[in-house]
C-alpha cells in the first residue's frame, strides 16, 4: 500500500482547525462560519479503514507502508496499522537531510531509533525502505537489519519538485520512474545480497518482466512496482507475472528462487564491476571501442 | 430534592436544547441573534439524536421567514408538534401566518430572540419593537429574563399550547440572554416528560387535515358570519393563564422553580414600582435589592405572560401599598400615546378600579418609559433614576432613560458612577481581537468554572461592528450565587489586554478597580514591557496601585505551533494570575477541555495545545511596578484636525467607544449619514503591509484592482506633480504608450491595509534574480508606517488621470480611476468588495446602489464609519439599504423615479426650448451619454441650463432647474448576496429581471449566507458543507445564471475577477451599457469557504478550469449581428473538480466526515459541472433568428409608439 504519512495528517489536522477557528468569534452576526461535525474522519482513520477493507477483500498478504515525523508517530500509528490487520509494515524512511549542521550520523541513528522503537511496538513483520543518499548504504542497510528490520527495501524514491521557468515557481509535480531507475537498485541489491541479515526487496524502475528478472538476479526477494500500474493499471500485474514466467520457461529456469542473487557480488563472475571505482574504466572501454 | 448536575451554555442552546426534544418539524431561516437556535437543532438532527419520543425531528431550511411561517403553519395543520426561531425582520414576515395559525387555534410554540426591528437604521442588537409588533396576532406571550429561564420557558409553552390551542410566542432578549453564556441547571428527559400532556397531543393529531377524516379550514366569510365566528374563540384566549398558571405549578412541582404570570421583587410595602419585561427584570431586580437595603420603599414588577393580559394577574401582584408605577417599556411606537406595556398597564389598572371593589385603597399615579433600544445599557443605575423620577409629585411621563435627549427633553438624568455589584462576585474584563481566539477561550474559562467549580458564571461578549481586525471585550462573572447583573462591567477586578496596541486607543486599565490585576500580553520581556507603556496607562497602574503581570504571548504561541491564536496562552494567564481555581487544578481543567475540544480532530492540535499551556507558565511574569511613570509615550489623538466637523463633532466620539455619550441632537433625524467617513478611521490592524518596488514592477495595475479594501492604489500623472514628495516617495517612468512622459506609482495605506495579502499573490512580476522579491512585497508595518503614511498622504493629492482618457473596460485603465468605495469594515482577503470597489471605480460618479441586506449592506453602512466615498467634484454612489427581501424591488423603484423625473425635464426642455436655443435644448435631449465624454458633456449642458434659467420664476423653468439633474445619465445597482438573490429576494428580482426598465444586478455570490454565519442557500454547491447542510449539500446550486437567460432580453455575465479580471471589467461595463435589466453573478471566495484567502484568486482560477464556475456573457444584442448571444469566455481547462473542492474546508469537512459519501458527491459535482459545461457550449453555438426592428420586448417598452408600427 501508499504510504500513510504523518506530516500530511498533523499539517491536514492543524489546517482545518486553523480554517475553522480563524473566523470565529470575531463578528456578533457569526460567531462562527461552518457546521460542527459530530465526528470527524482523521487522516489516519480512512488510511486503517483502507486496510480493513483491503484486507477484507483479498487473500494475499496486505502490507502496509508508513512514513512518521515524531518518534512518538512512528510508533503510534504503526500500532494503529497492526491493529487494522495489515500483515506486514514498510517503515518509509523518507528524510531529506537538508540541515547543514546535522551530521550524517545524526541522520542515520535517527533512523535506526525509529526502526528499533517500531520493533519493540509491533510483532507483524516489518521492513525498512531505505533511500540511496546515506553516505554508507551499504553499513546503514546492515545495521537497520540489526536494529530489527525484517526486511529491507531498496530504494525510495524522493518526490522532486520541478522548476517552472516561466512563472519562477517550483512546481509540485509527480514523476512516475522508468527502467533506467533500475540500475541503482540493481547494483545496491547485488553488493547487499547475502551480507546483510535481511531479505532484500527492490522498488523503483521495475516495468518490464525481464526487468524483473535482473532485480532477481541482482538479490531480490521481492520486486514492488507502482510506476508501471499507474501507467498501465493494474491489469498490468498479470502481464508482468505471466511474462517473468515465459522468461523462466524459454531461459529454462525452474523457478525464479533459481536465479535469486545469482549476479550479486558475491557470486557473479566479475564481483569488481559492482564497486564504484569502476566507472571510470566503463567509460574508458566505451572510448576504446 | 436532589442535587442536580448544572451545565454551562448561552441562551440560545438552552432553548434550542428544550425545543428540539419537544417538537417534530423545526422550519428554520438563519437570522441574528437567533441563528444559533436553528443551527443547534440542525446539528443534533444531521447527528441522528432523537428527541423525547425517540423520533429525529425533521429540521428544513426554507428561503425566507415568510416560507418557514407557510411550512410551520402546514407542519401543524397536519398534526405533527411544529416550532421555529427567529428574531426581528424574520418575526415581521411570520406575521401574516401568525393571524391564520392562532385564528385557527393551531397549536405551536415560537421562539424568538428579541431584537430591534429596522427603522431610521438597521440594528442587530436588543429590543421589543419586534415583538411588539405580533401582540396583535392572536398569539400567547410568554417572556423570559435570563439564561436558566429561556431554558425553563421553553417547555412550559408547549403543554400550554397544546392544552389551551392558542399558539405561543416564547421571547427573551437577543443577544443579552440568547447569547450570554450562564450556568444552569438543564432539564432531564423526565422533567419534558412530566410536561408533556399525551392527551393533548393526542387531541392535536386528530384535528390534524387527513383525507381520511377530511375537514376545511380557510373559508372565505362574508358580513353574515365574520364577525360571530371570529369571536367563537374567546373563551380560549380566557383560558390561557390559567393554563400559564398551572404549567407553572406543574413545572415547579417537578424542578423546584418556580415561575408567575407577573412577579413582584422588593418591599412588600413598596410605594414606588417599576413594571417591566426581560433581562432588565433582573437588572431592576438588582438595584431594588440595593435600594431596599437602604430603606427606600421601592420594587419591581416583571410581567412574564404578557398576552393575553394577565390584568387581574398584575393588579394582585402590585403592593397595596404603591403609590407610583414607571412602565418601561423596550420599544418605541411613535404617535401612540404611550408604549404597549404602559397602555395595557393603564388599562388593568382603570379597569380594576371600575370594579365595584377596587383592589388598592387609591389608583397609582402611571408613567411609562423607554429604556434599551437597540441593547442600549440598561444598569442599576438607570433603574434608580427612575425610582427616583417616580419620589417626585409629578414624575415625568413618556420619558427616556439611558441616553441623553437634548431635544425633546424625555430623558432622566442618572449617576452612572451608582453600582450595585454584589459583593463576592469576581468581575474580569478582557479586550482582545476577533482573530486571537479571545472570546471562544473566555467562552471556555466560563464552562471549566461553571463545571469545575461551585460558582455561578455569566460571559457576555461586546464586538465591534467590523469583520477584519474587529476587538472583542469580554465580561466575565463569577460568583457564588446565581448572577443577575444583565449588563456589562463598568470596573473589574481583573483586566487583561491581550493585544498590545489597543492601549494606545481604548480605555482599558481605566475599567480596572483600585487593587486589581492587570494582565498584558506585550511583545516585549518583563524588563522592558513597563517602559513600552503609554505614560497615562503607567499613571493608571501607579495610582490604582494594580498588580501587573506580563506575557509574550505571541512569542510563546509561535514557539508552540499555535500561529497566531493566543487564546490557549492568555486562557492560561488568567487563570495563573487570577486565583479563581488553584493553578495545579486550573491546568488540569484546560487540558482537560483541550482534550474535549480538539481530540475529534486530531492528536496534533492538542499536543500543540497543550505544549502553549506548559511554556505560558514559564514565560508569564510578575512585573514590580515604580513608584513613578517612566515613559514618554501617549495615547494617541482620535483624530485628524483636518477631519470634516460632523465627523469630528459625531464619529470620533463613536470611533473612540463613547458614543452612548452623544446625545440626540447630535444625530440626523432620519438616518441620513454623510459618505466616507471611513478614511478618518486609522485602524492599523495589518502587521505587515505590502511596500512596492517599482524597479520589479510592470504596471500592470493587478494589485489594486484585487485589492478588497482600496488600499493598494496605482496612479499615472505628470511627473511636474511630485514637487514636494516626501523623500521615499517612489514613482517611475510610465511604460505604456498612451500619458507619455508620465509617471506612474503604486501606493499603499498602511493604516487601512488589512495584510491579506492577495495582492502579492496575484503580483505576476518577480526580481529575476530573486524570484522571492516581487513588485510588491509585505513588510512589517512598524518599519515603514511613518514613511508610508507620508506617502500616502501626498499620493492622494496627486490629481487623478482625465477619465475620458483611460480605458474603462481594462483591468489596467480601471484602476487609474478613483475608487469610491474604501477602507470598509469587510474581512481581510473578501471576494465581494474587488467587484464592489471596480463598480465605484467604473460608475461611481452617476452611481445609486440598493444593497440588499447581508454582508455588503453591514461592511457598506454599518457605523461608525462608512466606505462609500466621493470624488473631487463632490459626486459619489448614492446608496440605500431597505430590507433583505425586497432590495430589487427598492432598487426598482430607483429606476422608476429616475426615469419618471427623467422623463419630465426632458418634456420641460421640449416645452422650454426656446428659452434654451435649440442647440442646448437638442444636445440636452438626443446627445448620447454612452461614453465618458458624453456624459461629462451633459452634465455641462445642464449648467448651461441652470445658467440661463437662472432668475426665470415661471413654474415651469423652476421645475427643470430642480430636475435637470435627471437629464444626466444615471447607473442604478442592485447589489447583494445568494442569500438575497437565490433565496428570499429571488421573486422580486425575478419580477425585475422580467421587465424592461434599465436596472443592473450584481450578486455577490459566496454560496452561503456569509453574514450570518454560513448557513446553506440556494446556491450552496453540491457537496459543501454549510450550516443547515452539515453533512454536504446533496443538491446542485440553482443555475440563477440560466434561469434569467430564459427571458431572452436580459444581459448575463457570470465571473470571477481572480481567474480572469479583464472578464470581469469587460462584463461590468456591457451589462452598464446594455439598454434594458442585467444580471452579473460574481463568483466572491469568503472566510466561510475555510482557507487562507489570500489564495482566493487561485480558488477562483481551480473552479473556472475545472469548469465549476463557468465564465460567460449573455448579451442579447448580439443576436442583432446574427452571433449566438451566448459567449463563453473561457473554456474549462484541466483541473478536475474533486481537485478544486478539496482545498476547501467546506468541501473537506465532508470527506473528513464521511469519505465515501464525498467522493460519491464529488463524482457528482463533477457530473454536473461536466454537463453545464456541455450545455453552455452548445447554446454558444445557437444563432437565433435576427428580430424584426423594434420587435424586441426592450425596444417595444422602451418606445410605446413602436407596438403598432412593429404590428
Amino acid at each position: 500500500m501508499h504510504s500513510l504519512f504523518e506530516e500530511q495528517i498533523t499539517r491536514e489536522e492543524v489546517a482545518v482547525v486553523r480554517s475553522i477557528e480563524a473566523a470565529q468569534e470575531s463578528y456578533p452576526e457569526a460567531l462562527s462560519y461552518s457546521p460542527e461535525p459530530a465526528a470527524f474522519e482523521l487522516g489516519p482513520d480512512e488510511y486503517l479503514d483502507q486496510v480493513r477493507r483491503i484486507k477484507a477483500a483479498v487473500g494475499v498478504p496486505v502490507v502496509a507502508s508508513l512514513n512518521g515525523t515524531t518518534p512518538g508517530g512512528w510508533t503510534r500509528y504503526a500500532r494503529l496499522i497492526q491493529d487494522a490487520g495489515a500483515d506486514g509494515l514498510e517503515l518509509n524512511l523518507y528524510e531529506v537531510a537538508a540541515d547543514i549542521y546535522e551530521p550524517g550520523e545524526v541522520v542515520e541513528r535517527r533512523a535506526l531509533e525509529v526502526v528499533r522503537e517500531v520493533r519493540a511496538a509491533v510483532a507483524i513483520p516489518l521492513a525498512a525502505k531505505i533511500s540511496p543518499y546515506y553516505s554508507s548504504v551499504a553499513s546503514f542497510a546492515r545495521r537497520a537489519a540489526l536494529a530489527g528490520a525484517d526486511a529491507l527495501v531498496l530504494f525510495n524514491r524522493f518526490y522532486q519538485p520541478d522548476i517552472d521557468p516561466e512563472a519562477l515557481d517550483l512546481r509540485r509535480v509527480v514523476n512516475l520512474s522508468d527502467s533506467s531507475e533500475l540500475l541503482l537498485r540493481v547494483r545496491w541489491l547485488a553488493l547487499l545480497f547475502g551480507r546483510v541479515p535481511a531479505p532484500l526487496a527492490c522498488t523503483g524502475g521495475v516495468h518490464t518482466p525481464v526487468d524483473v528478472v535482473k532485480a532477481v538476479m541482482a538479490g531480490a526477494s521481492v520486486v514492488q512496482t507502482a510506476s508501471a500500474l499507474l501507467r498501465w493499471g493494474p491489469g498490468y500485474l498479470t502481464q508482468l507475472r505471466d511474462g517473468l514466467g515465459r522468461w523462466l520457461d524459454e531461459h529454462g529456469y525452474e523457478s525464479a528462487r533459481q536465479m535469486r542473487g545469482s549476479m550479486s557480488q558475491a557470486r557473479t563472475a566479475a564481483p569488481g564491476v559492482l564497486e564504484r571505482a569502476n566507472y571510470a574504466r566503463i567509460l574508458q572501454t566505451w572510448d576504446a571501442t | 430534592m436532589p442535587t442536580r448536575p448544572t451545565i454551562t451554555l448561552d441562551g440560545n442552546e438552552a432553548v434550542a436544547s428544550v425545543a428540539y426534544q419537544l417538537n417534530e418539524v423545526a422550519v428554520i431561516y438563519p437570522i441574528t441573534p437567533s441563528s444559533p437556535m436553528a443551527e443547534w437543532c440542525d446539528e443534533w438532527a444531521a447527528n441522528g439524536k432523537p428527541n423525547l419520543w425517540g423520533t429525529v425531528p425533521t429540521v428544513a431550511e426554507m428561503q425566507s421567514e415568510g416560507g418557514a411561517a407557510g411550512a410551520v403553519h402546514g407542519a401543524l395543520q397536519t398534526g405533527s408538534l411544529g416550532t421555529t426561531f427567529t428574531a426581528s425582520q424574520g418575526l415581521l414576515l411570520f406575521i401574516p401566518n401568525m393571524y391564520k395559525i392562532a385564528g385557527e387555534l393551531t397549536p405551536g410554540v415560537m421562539h424568538v430572540a428579541a431584537r430591534t426591528l429596522a427603522t431610521h437604521a438597521l440594528s442587530i442588537f436588543c429590543d421589543h419593537s419586534d415583538v411588539m409588533a405580533c401582540r396583535q396576532t392572536g398569539w400567547a406571550m410568554l417572556c423570559s429574563n435570563g439564561v436558566q429561564e429561556v431554558h425553563d420557558l421553553a417547555a412550559v409553552p408547549q403543554l400550554v399550547t397544546l392544552r389551551t390551542r392558542v399558539p405561543v410566542l416564547h421571547f427573551f432578549d437577543g443577544f443579552r440572554t440568547s447569547h450570554e453564556v450562564a450556568k444552569i441547571t438543564p432539564l432531564s428527559d423526565d422533567d419534558l416528560r412530566a410536561l408533556t400532556d399525551e392527551e393533548a397531543i393526542a387531541a392535536h393529531r386528530n384535528r390534524a387535515l387527513t383525507p381520511d377524516r377530511p375537514v376545511l379550514r380557510g373559508t372565505a366569510q362574508n358580513p353574515d358570519v365574520f364577525f360571530q365566528a371570529r369571536e367563537a374563540c374567546n373563551r380560549f384566549y380566557d383560558a390561557v393563564p390559567g393554563v400559564v398558571r398551572e404549567g407553572f405549578d406543574r413545572f415547579a412541582a417537578v424542578t423546584g422553580r418556580h415561575y408567575k404570570l407577573v412577579e413582584y421583587h422588593g418591599d412588600p410595602a413598596a410605594e414606588r414600582v417599576v413594571v417591566l419585561m426581560g433581562s432588565a427584570v433582573e437588572t431592576a431586580r438588582e438595584a431594588v435589592a440595593a435600594l431596599t437595603a437602604a430603606g427606600e420603599k421601592v420594587g419591581v414588577l416583571a410581567v412574564r405572560l404578557y398576552r393575553p393580559f394577565p390584568a387581574a394577574d398584575f393588579v394582585a401582584a402590585l403592593p397595596p401599598t404603591v403609590k407610583a408605577v414607571a412602565v418601561l417599556d423596550r420599544t418605541k411606537e411613535p404617535g401612540a400615546v404611550g408604549e404597549p406595556l404602559y397602555l395595557d398597564v393603564v388599562a388593568a389598572l382603570r379597569e380594576a378600579f371600575d370594579a365595584d371593589t377596587p383592589p388598592l385603597a387609591a389608583m397609582p399615579r402611571v408613567v411609562g418609559g423607554r429604556y434599551g433600544l437597540s441593547s442600549k445599557e440598561f444598569t442599576p443605575a438607570t433603574v434608580k433614576a427612575v425610582l427616583v423620577e417616580l419620589s417626585k409629585p409629578r414624575p415625568k411621563n413618556h420619558f427616556t432613560v439611558g441616553i441623553v435627549d437634548d431635544v425633546t427633553h424625555t430623558s432622566l438624568p442618572y449617576d452612572p458612577d451608582w453600582e450595585t455589584e454584589p459583593a463576592g462576585v469576581v468581575r474580569a474584563l478582557f479586550f482582545g481581537l476577533g482573530a486571537d481566539g479571545t472570546v471562544g477561550a473566555n467562552k471556555n474559562s466560563i464552562k471549566i468554572i461553571g463545571e469545575g467549580t461551585d460558582f455561578f458564571a455569566q460571559g457576555y461578549f461586546v464586538y465591534d461592528s467590523k469583520k477584519s481586525g474587529s476587538t472583542t471585550v469580554s465580561h466575565l462573572r463569577f460568583g457564588p450565587a446565581p448572577i443577575r447583573s444583565q449588563y456589562l462591567i463598568r470596573t473589574a477586578d481583573f483586566v487583561a489586554c491581550h493585544q498590545f496596541p489597543f492601549l494606545e486607543k481604548m480605555e482599558i486599565v481605566e475599567r480596572c478597580r483600585p487593587g486589581g490585576t492587570f494582565l498584558l500580553n506585550a511583545p516585549y520581556g518583563p524588563d522592558e514591557a513597563w517602559d513600552r507603556l503609554p505614560v497615562e496607562v503607567q499613571e493608571q497602574v501607579i495610582a490604582k496601585k494594580l498588580r501587573f503581570f506580563v506575557i509574550d504571548a505571541a512569542r510563546v504561541a509561535k514557539a508552540t505551533g499555535m500561529g497566531g491564536r493566543i487564546n490557549t496562552v492568555m486562557q492560561t494567564c488568567f487563570f495563573a494570575v487570577s486565583g479563581v481555581l488553584p493553578r495545579d487544578e486550573a491546568v488540569a481543567q484546560i487540558k482537560k477541555s483541550i482534550q474535549k475540544t480538539y481530540a475529534k480532530k486530531g492528536e496534533e492540535v492538542v499536543r500543540r495545545n497543550f505544549a502553549a499551556v506548559d511554556d505560558t507558565l514559564a514565560n508569564l511574569h510578575g512585573v514590580p511596578v515604580p513608584a513613578a511613570t517612566t515613559s514618554k509615550l501617549h495615547k494617541q489623538p482620535d483624530i485628524p484636525e483636518n477631519a470634516p466637523e460632523f465627523v469630528k463633532r459625531v464619529t470620533a466620539v463613536m470611533m473612540a467607544g463613547r458614543g452612548d455619550l452623544l446625545p440626540v441632537s447630535a444625530f440626523p433625524v432620519d438616518g441620513t449619514w454623510p459618505l466616507a467617513t471611513t478614511k478618518w478611521e486609522k485602524r492599523r490592524i495589518a502587521a505587515e503591509v505590502p511596500v512596492w518596488d517599482p524597479k520589479v514592477c510592470i504596471q500592470c495595475n493587478k494589485c489594486a484592482f484585487v485589492c478588497p479594501h482600496a488600499t493598494i492604489r496605482a496612479k499615472v500623472y505628470d511627473p511636474a506633480h511630485l514637487a514636494g514628495a516626501p523623500d521615499g516617495f517612489q514613482s517611475t517612468a510610465f511604460k505604456a504608450a498612451d500619458f507619455k512622459g508620465w509617471d506612474y506609482t503604486i501606493q499603499v495605506a498602511p493604516e487601512d491595509c488589512t495584510g491579506c495579502n492577495l495582492c502579492v499573490e496575484v503580483c505576476p512580476a518577480k526580481d529575476k534574480a530573486n524570484p522571492r522579491h516581487k513588485a510588491i512585497n509585505m513588510t512589517p508595518l512598524a518599519d515603514v508606517l511613518g514613511r508610508e503614511r507620508a506617502n500616502w498622504d501626498f499620493f492622494l493629492n496627486l490629481p487623478d488621470p482625465p477619465r475620458d482618457r483611460l480605458r474603462h473596460a481594462e483591468v489596467k485603465g480601471s484602476q487609474f480611476l478613483l475608487p469610491m468605495f474604501e477602507f470598509s469594515g469587510a474581512c481581510g482577503g473578501c471576494g465581494g468588495t474587488p467587484y464592489l470597489k471596480l463598480l465605484s471605480q467604473l460608475f461611481g460618479d452617476r452611481l445609486l446602489i440598493a444593497n440588499a441586506t447581508g454582508c455588503s449592506s453591514i461592511f457598506g453602512g454599518n457605523l461608525p464609519t462608512t466606505p462609500w466615498a466621493v470624488d473631487a467634484a463632490g459626486r459619489g454612489p448614492a446608496w440605500a439599504n431597505s430590507l433583505f427581501e425586497d432590495n430589487a424591488e427598492f432598487g426598482y423603484g430607483f429606476r422608476l423615479s429616475l426615469d419618471q423625473l427623467g422623463e419630465q425635464a426632458r418634456a420641460l426642455v421640449r416645452e422650454l426650448g426656446g428659452r434654451l436655443g435649440d442647440e442646448l435644448a437638442g444636445g440636452l435631449l438626443d446627445a448620447g451619454q454612452s461614453t465618458e465624454a458624453g456624459i461629462e458633456a451633459q452634465r455641462a449642458r445642464v449648467r448651461a441650463l441652470r445658467e440661463r434659467l437662472a432668475g426665470d420664476e415661471s413654474p415651469a423653468a423652476r421645475r427643470l432647474v430642480l430636475l435637470a439633474d435627471h437629464l444626466a445619465k444615471k447607473s442604478v445597482w442592485l447589489v447583494g448576496g445568494d442569500g438575497w438573490a437565490y433565496d428570499i429576494g429571488f421573486g422580486g428580482l425575478d419580477h425585475v429581471l422580467s421587465q424592461t426598465r434599465k436596472v443592473n444586478v450584481l450578486v455577490l455570490d459566496t454560496e452561503v449566507y456569509s453574514n450570518t454565519g454560513g448557513q446553506a442557500s440556494k446556491s450552496t454547491p453540491l457537496a459543501a458543507a454549510a450550516k443547515f447542510a452539515a453533512a454536504g449539500k446533496a443538491v446542485h446550486k440553482k443555475d440563477l445564471g440560466l434561469i434569467a437567460m430564459s427571458y431572452g432580453h436580459v444581459y448575463v455575465a457570470s465571473v470571477a475577477f481572480g481567474a480572469k479580471d479583464a472578464h470581469t471589467a469587460q462584463a461590468l461595463a456591457e451589462a452598464e451599457s446594455y439598454d434594458g435589466p442585467s444580471l452579473v453573478i460574481a463568483y466572491s471566495h469568503c472566510v466561510a469557504h475555510g482557507y487562507d484567502l489570500r489564495l482566493g484568486a487561485d480558488q477562483q482560477r481551480l473552479a473556472v478550469a475545472s469548469g465549476v464556475w463557468p465564465l460567460y456573457r449573455y448579451d442579447p444584442r448580439r443576436v442583432a449581428r446574427g452571433e449566438p448571444p451566448l459567449v463563453i469566455d473561457v473554456p474549462p481547462g484541466k483541473a478536475g473538480v474533486a481537485e478544486y473542492m478539496r482545498k476547501e474546508t467546506r468541501f473537506r469537512m465532508v470527506e473528513r466526515q464521511d469519505p465515501g459519501r464525498f467522493w460519491q458527491l464529488a463524482a457528482a459535482a463533477a457530473d454536473h459541472a461536466a454537463r453545464r459545461v456541455a450545455l453552455y457550449d452548445q447554446m454558444s453555438h445557437i444563432v437565433l433568428p435576427k428580430p424584426t426592428p423594434a420587435a424586441s420586448p426592450v425596444t417595444v417598452e422602451a418606445n410605446g409608439a413602436a407596438k403598432e408600427a412593429g404590428a
